[in-house]
């Protein structure tokens, strides 16, 4: 059993080799987590597990069995934030207009999310040293330190 | 087989620049027709891109329909079609923006959808080569100008007022001497009884009554974006969906022997394996072994185990470092063809006052969409339907028919979100080969490559090399200027795709002496279209040899170049295409500006200037960089400027700049891929490390909004990034950066 989101899962008839992201993906439906490299080295697939920012495609399902995963669909939800808000991060992407495809962002997001958590007043070396395991093929990170900038310094997180 | 893709990248690059703006389209009444069908939807209008001629004929066939609309209905929302594929470069923004405009719609009532595809229906469904703007422009600013006509003619015809009395804005049209006012979709029904307005009479906005054009909107799909809802072909799911994956040999050419299909579908969760023989066309569909399984997962696992022994007798045997070996001994050479001679080069050397001479290279490049590609193919018998991220949906219809033995009508096609583009989608490939595999599979199938897959079976921007001579009279004036540019042919004829330059290329027209050799290496590596194709490259070389020359000559960078600039005029060729070197000046100018050009800097750290002309825009960038003794480069900061003429979505054309620069440095600093034996020899983000955040600088754009026929900014920011870094290390340290990627030359970011 695992939990996505708050809900409960089972991967019983799995082979619990299985990566994390194909599960997410092909089973649950939960397509907003991406395939980008395969090898932990892009940061498109990245998802939360107990709050920590990982890499669903490098991470078996063997490793997850009775933790929470939290996913870019379920990050507007974290939080008790009610139905239909988003997350203050997803509000200053939109304000920020900062996807260019939109592939990486969903990743982007997760590992920013990950950082206001622990960090929620980052400094430019904060947000880079976090952030730099998300590539963006598009270069958007630009617009992505001032998204994280402008959500920090309005005191939300 | 056809390993080269060259004859079908100039079909499709060719068909992008018969469409470039200087091309003037009849517009007529004909051209913009209402749509009678959707009764009760209140104004349906459409427009149509094609020339008179067929759409007179097409509008008499029950075949046609439009091939893009607006829709106002009664409740007052907008509906518009964008027709174009997203590939990241923001279209489905700024094509409604520009309707919207004209049509004086308020966008909080604007909503977009992508257009399905059908070539029939929508005409031209094309991205690249930076066009999708200035091919558009007029036809969407005559639909947008005709809705809102019409909808003024039905409000008028209610007021029982003349028209000319009457304006509009915020989707309302207003009659203030008797003050009334109706919103749009109150008059939706209305208008949608009136004749259509012949599109030639219209009145047109300029560019001083824009008040959406211009202006910072948010990208139509980002809510959708950042919640993580599905876009992307790789996205796409079908009940009872199967995973596919796709094995062709790593040098290009190689068929299948044998390989271990036994084992392969005895694997956990595999359905079928089988050999597809392919057409032996490089851009649709090469020999290789499918594997359909139940998941993605199951079907990446099995492509690990496959074990295929590979026929390569007619394969490719392609090595980068003999093509660098090769090159450096023809550099010393005359070239073996002079592509264009202007003045006397030898006599004017021979009078110099100073010669200098350098030899520049720079590699091959895969184009690493972070998407990698895929397809979904639904294969019903005598028909089949198919999802793809593509740039070029009516080359993908083209190909997958003549794959299958279909007709077009037997095909249905949907354009999804594609995650970056960059010229990699141009080629579907991907698609004919998703088309083959669902034929032999009776369920939809997801066809998903690989990283690996992506990076090894490309189509690649050519290396290339450049051996310069020039001279400068005794003032530091340019006089001569020798070009021996060493390239690539697969057919022995002309240079492969992205590895051509034309006469025209700066600085040849503008030095009283000047010529272009020309002496071409054999490869059967597939070569495309990359991002700014030929400039990517090119202006590297280029740009930083003639800051070279300013600095041999004692001349200040920014005045070097004004001076080869000279008066105010275009160039030839007579086109949209066509430099014109006041516009040059201009961005130059103030990128110097901007930038603080001639400011003190600390020991270690300066300014560096590059410029190029691509895709009908003048771009110039400054880029402020730090050397330490370690050779150890940061880019604290580039100053773009462009003219692009009037820019349609502020927050995209700058997110493109930023963007273009970005990638810029990524690729110069650090990106190559090598071939050896035919094969690539890279295959993941390990060896093809793409830019961090950490090492990305602060971009500031800027844009000189000129009346010009507003142009394409996907591409043309890319080019002048490099020579500026390049530049400002030189500036800063002394060392002359004449070999991409930097890397290898033991500097690192
Ligand atoms: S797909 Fe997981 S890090 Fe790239
Ligand atoms: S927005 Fe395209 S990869 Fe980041």
């Amino acid at each position: 059993m695992f939990k996505v989101n708050g809900t409960e899962h089972s991967f019983e008839g799995l082979d619990p080799a299985t990566p994390l992201l194909w599960v997410l993906r092909d089973s649950l439906g939960l397509v907003g987590t991406k395939y980008g490299c395969g090898i932990a080295q892009c940061g498109a697939c990245t998802v939360h597990l107990n709050g920590q920012p990982i890499r669903a495609c490098s991470t078996p399902m063997s490793a997850v069995e009775g933790q929470s995963i939290t996913t870019i669909e379920g990050l507007a939800a974290l939080d008790g934030r009610a139905e239909g808000a988003l997350h203050p991060l997803q509000q200053a992407w939109i304000d920020h207009d900062v996807p260019q495809c939109g592939y990486c962002q969903a990743g982007q997001l997760m590992t920013a999310a990950a950082l206001l958590k622990t960090t929620p007043h980052p400094t430019d070396a904060d947000i880079d040293k976090a952030m730099s395991g998300n590539m963006c093929r598009c270069g958007t990170y630009t617009r992505i330190r001032k998204a994280i900038h402008a959500v920090a310094d309005g005191g939300a997180s | 087989m056809t390993f080269s893709a060259d004859s079908y990248f100039a079909s499709v690059m060719g068909e992008f620049e018969s469409l470039a703006p200087a091309t003037k389209m009849q517009i007529s009444r004909r051209s913009l027709l209402k749509l009678t069908g959707a009764a009760g939807a209140g104004l349906v209008l459409a427009f149509a891109i094609a020339p008179d001629a067929e759409v007179a004929a097409a509008t008499t066939s029950k075949e046609f329909a439009p091939n893009a609309f607006l829709r106002v209905s009664p409740d007052g929302s907008i509906l518009i079609y964008s027709k174009g594929p997203e590939i990241g470069q923001g279209i489905k923004t700024a094509f409604p923006m520009i309707i919207a405009e004209e049509m004086d719609a308020a966008w909080r009532d604007v909503q977009v959808e992508q257009a399905p595809i059908n070539p029939k229906v929508y005409g031209r469904q094309s991205a690249g080569g930076s066009t999708s703007i200035p091919n558009s422009w007029d036809q969407l600013r005559r639909a947008g100008a005709a809705a809102r006509a019409m909808l003024v003619s039905a409000a008028a015809k209610q007021w029982k007022v003349p028209e000319a009395e009457c304006t509009t804005g915020d989707s309302i049209v207003m009659h203030a001497a008797s003050k009334r006012q109706a919103k749009y979709g109150e008059l939706a029904l209305a208008a949608a009884t009136l004749p259509v307005p012949d599109p030639t009479t219209l009145k047109l906005k300029t560019r001083a009554e824009y008040r959406l054009l211009g202006t910072r909107v948010s990208g139509v799909d980002n809510r959708k974006i950042v919640t993580g809802q599905p876009l992307f072909g790789i996205d796409v799911a079908m009940p009872d969906m199967v995973y596919a994956v796709y094995e062709k040999c790593p040098a290009v050419g190689g068929k299948v022997k044998r390989a271990n299909l036994d084992a392969i579908k005895g694997m956990q969760g595999v359905k079928d394996a089988f050999v597809l023989e392919g057409n032996g066309t490089v851009s649709e569909v090469m020999p290789g072994v499918a594997i359909v399984a139940t998941s993605t997962w199951a079907a990446f696992k099995a492509k690990a185990a496959l074990q295929v022994e590979w026929d390569e007798s007619s394969a490719s045997r392609d090595s980068w470092t003999g093509a660098v070996l090769e090159a450096q001994k023809i550099a010393k050479q005359t070239g073996k063809q002079s592509i264009t001679k202007n003045g006397d080069v030898d006599a004017a050397l021979k009078s110099a006052a100073k010669r200098l001479e350098a030899f520049y290279s720079y590699p091959f490049l895969p184009h690493a969409s972070l998407e990698p590609q895929n397809c979904t193919a639904w294969f019903k018998g005598d028909a089949i339907e198919m999802w793809v991220p593509t740039q070029t949906p009516e080359r993908a219809l083209q190909g997958v028919a003549h794959v299958l033995g279909l007709e077009q009508d037997k095909i249905t096609m949907h354009q999804t979100r594609a995650g970056g583009g960059f010229g990699r989608r141009l080629v579907n490939d991907y698609a004919c080969e998703a088309a083959a595999i669902a034929q032999k599979v009776s369920a939809p199938v997801k066809l998903t490559w690989t990283r690996e897959d992506d990076m090894r079976h490309d189509f690649y921007r050519p290396g290339g090399f450049h051996a310069f001579t020039a001279g400068l009279d005794a003032k530091g004036k340019l006089v001569a200027w020798r070009d021996h540019f060493i390239t690539f042919t697969s057919d022995g004829k002309s240079p492969v795709t992205g590895g051509n330059m034309p006469p025209a290329e700066f600085p040849l027209l503008l030095v009283a002496n000047s010529e272009l050799q020309q002496t071409m290496l054999p490869l059967m590596t597939p070569c495309g279209s990359w991002r700014a194709p030929r400039s990517n490259a090119v202006a590297f070389a280029v740009q930083s040899f003639i800051h070279e020359l300013a600095t041999a000559g004692g001349r200040d960078h920014v005045e070097f170049l004004l001076e080869i600039f000279g008066e105010p005029r275009w160039l030839p060729p007579a086109n949209a295409g066509a430099l014109n070197t006041g516009r040059a000046a201009a961005v130059v100018k103030l990128a110097a500006e901007k930038a603080g050009w001639g400011k003190p800097m600390p020991k270690g750290r300066a300014l560096g200037l590059g410029f190029h002309f691509s895709h009908a825009g003048h771009f110039a960038e400054v880029a402020e960089v730090s050397v330490d003794a370690h050779k150890h480069i940061t880019v604290h900061k580039v100053t773009v400027v462009g003219d692009i003429g009037p820019i349609v979505n502020m927050s995209g054309a700058e997110n493109q700049c930023q963007g273009a620069v970005i990638d810029a440095i990524s690729t110069m600093m650090n990106l190559q891929v090598g071939i050896e034996n035919g094969r690539i020899q890279e295959s993941n983000f390990t060896e093809y490390p793409i830019l961090r955040m950490k090492d990305s600088p602060q971009v500031d754009v800027h844009f000189i909004q000129s009346d010009f026929t507003p142009t394409g900014v996907g591409e043309p920011a890319f080019p002048p990034a490099a020579p500026a870094i390049a530049n400002a290390v030189f500036n800063a340290s002394g060392m002359r950066i004449r070999s991409l990627p930097i890397r290898s030359q033991g500097v690192s970011i």
